[in-house]
């Protein structure tokens, strides 16, 4: 691409150089490797499958299933070092495509390679049990993704620390606001020492001065984790924190690049003028 | 290729690769062994969520006997008022037994039940295997099952003291070496609980309105266990169908070896330990089968 050196910060034309640490690194390893994968699942027709339902339907002779094509034949890699932006419309597949590298859900066809443990914090409100504490919540969360209770209880303060909860830790997740429950997840999933961080929609709630404390934190992340994916509708965030973004459109892979070009055609294909207020709503 | 033998398939090792499943069960060593590692999460959430469902307060502590005690009593008085029992105090004793132990299984299954649905968010948002959360939701059964033990040996106690010879001879409550056996049983009702639990976590997740059947379901069920009756004074017509239901040898076993200090016949053992084993083994089986299919579905 030739429009790719324009608007890179970095001078190199052909790839962009993920490496911020300084070192030999002759050979760039792919923390993630996606090849040919499609992803379609079936599920039903009502929010809430009954029996009662499905006795109905049997009845009428209706097919209870639809099948969901929610990505269709995506391939890319992710080289270690690289903060990969992920937009699209609503139902592009992006939460599927984080899912599916997470190992959440099986691909279809296809086949996905990831090096390194993986911290998931998909749509916000994570895993919270909600009639329970915010402690009890980081601690079950913590234990899901495989760590022991000492390790978690070491990262406890920091946790605590970062989302500013105070009394609220105590308290069970039902009193908080939505603010509060989206910065705890946040903490939670900053603080795993993940391998790959995986962030869904994070940037949407929280205060401004979150949002800003939370970039940071990202940026720090950056250096210690191998790969960050953010899926955002914060195009400018995208811009911001990314180092490569990818543009899916009703389960196809549109366009792979720098964040700044693939903001700038899924805008014009969208429609949307480019201005600030419309980067940060979108 | 080199890196697919290194690969595991699992949850969280340093290489993953993910690949179309085969419908089916997924490789059960690394299964297993994640499942072991993350035993922790499964106890935290059983405690937690023993917690608050306010278990840690006195009274809610005391609902966990009242509530099994006062359904023995409802049939107990149910039982003596409808029918000639003479059993009195010691009819008790083996209903008490009976109804704890079958409180067990139910309590176990109906947790069990909405432990997948339950937990929505976490099901769809992790990765880690998701029988954690129906062997969660039998850990708090047994927990609500072992503070019934001490109230059934004071029943025990009173019964065996005051018993008429009449009672001792319709329903003998007796102190044994042999009741030790009953630890048998324990573990036949929770593995059986375990695989029960787990089937119908599956089976919720593809028709919610299972749950409000379970009632019903266990209500039934409990009328066709050893509960109101003993294996020795199962109602005729009864009898031929009692192969089929596992709770008959579980439980009547273990009412068998805790009131009466008797070794139940050989076939019961065995029966029991096969329909346990055999349903822990399927059920656990058939969740597998499905849970990757969870995600979507919630």
């Amino acid at each position: 691409m030739s429009s790719l050196s324009a608007s890179e910060n970095t001078p190199s034309v052909t790839t962009v150089k993920p490496s911020p640490r300084p070192g030999p690194a002759p050979v760039v390893r792919p923390a993630v490797k996606v090849e040919n994968v499609s992803v379609t699942y079936r599920t039903t027709w009502e929010k809430r499958p009954t029996l009662k339902e499905a006795m109905t339907r049997f009845g009428r002779g209706e097919r209870a299933v639809r099948e969901v094509e929610a990505l269709k034949n995506v391939s890319f890699e992710v080289p270690e070092g690289t903060a990969l932006g992920i937009i699209g419309s609503n139902g592009a597949g992006k939460s599927t495509l984080i899912r599916t590298i997470g190992g959440i859900l099986p691909p279809t066809e296809g086949r996905i390679e990831v090096h390194g443990r993986i911290s998931a914090l998909l749509a916000l409100g994570v895993g919270f049990n909600l009639s329970l504490s915010g402690r009890e919540n980081v601690m079950l969360g913590g234990l899901a993704s495989g760590l022991t209770r000492k390790e978690v209880l070491e990262r406890n303060q920091d946790i605590e620390d970062f989302a500013e909860l105070g009394d609220f830790m105590d308290m069970p997740i039902r009193t908080y606001s939505s603010g509060m429950r989206s910065r705890l997840a946040f903490a939670v999933a900053v603080h795993m020492e993940p391998d790959i961080l995986m962030i869904d929609e994070a940037m949407s709630a929280g205060d401004a001065r979150f949002k800003e404390k939370a970039a940071a934190k990202m940026h720090e992340l950056m250096g210690s984790a191998r790969a960050m994916f953010l899926v955002s509708h914060a195009l400018a965030s995208i811009e911001d924190l990314c180092t490569r973004a990818i543009w899916l459109e009703k389960g196809h892979l549109m366009m792979e690049g720098a964040p700044e070009d693939v903001v700038k055609a899924y805008m014009a294909h969208v429609g949307v003028k480019l201005d600030t207020l419309a980067r940060e709503d979108l | 290729m080199s890196v697919q033998t290194q690969a595991d398939h699992g949850f969280t090792p340093e290489f993953q690769v993910y690949e179309p499943h085969k419908t089916g069960i997924p490789p059960l060593k690394p299964y297993v062994k994640e499942l072991w590692r993350r035993r922790q999460f499964a106890s935290e959430l059983s405690s937690s969520t023993l917690r608050a469902g306010n278990a840690q307060t006195m009274f809610g502590r005391l609902w966990l006997v009242l509530n099994p005690l006062l359904l023995a009593m409802v049939y107990y008085l149910l039982v003596n008022i409808l029918s000639k029992n003479k059993g009195g105090i010691s009819y008790l004793d083996h209903l008490v037994a009976g109804v704890f132990g079958f409180y067990y299984v139910s309590g176990t299954l109906s947790s069990g039940a909405v432990s997948v649905v339950g937990s929505g968010a976490l099901i769809a948002n992790m990765s880690f295997p998701r029988l954690l959360m129906p062997l969660s939701a039998l850990r708090s059964g047994f927990f609500k099952f072992l503070p019934t033990l001490p109230v059934f040996f004071v029943i025990h106690a009173i019964a065996s003291a005051t018993q008429s010879s009449t009672q001792a001879k319709l329903y003998p409550v007796n102190w044994s070496f042999v009741q030790l056996g009953g630890i048998y049983f324990v573990l036949c009702m929770t593995l059986f609980g375990a695989g029960i639990g787990t089937i119908f976590a599956a089976l919720q997740v593809y028709f919610r309105d299972m749950s409000s059947f379970l009632p019903y379901m266990n209500r039934i069920w409990l009328y066709l266990s050893p509960v109101l009756w003993t294996i020795q004074t199962v109602p005729g017509r009864l009898e031929r169908f009692m192969v089929f239901n596992p709770l008959f040898s579980i439980l009547g076993g273990w009412t068998d070896m805790l009131t009466e200090g008797r070794v139940p016949p050989l076939g019961i053992w065995v029966r029991a330990a096969a329909w346990s084993v055999g349903i822990f083994v399927a059920g656990s089986l058939f969740f597998m089968s499905r849970e990757r299919e969870f995600a979507v579905r919630l």
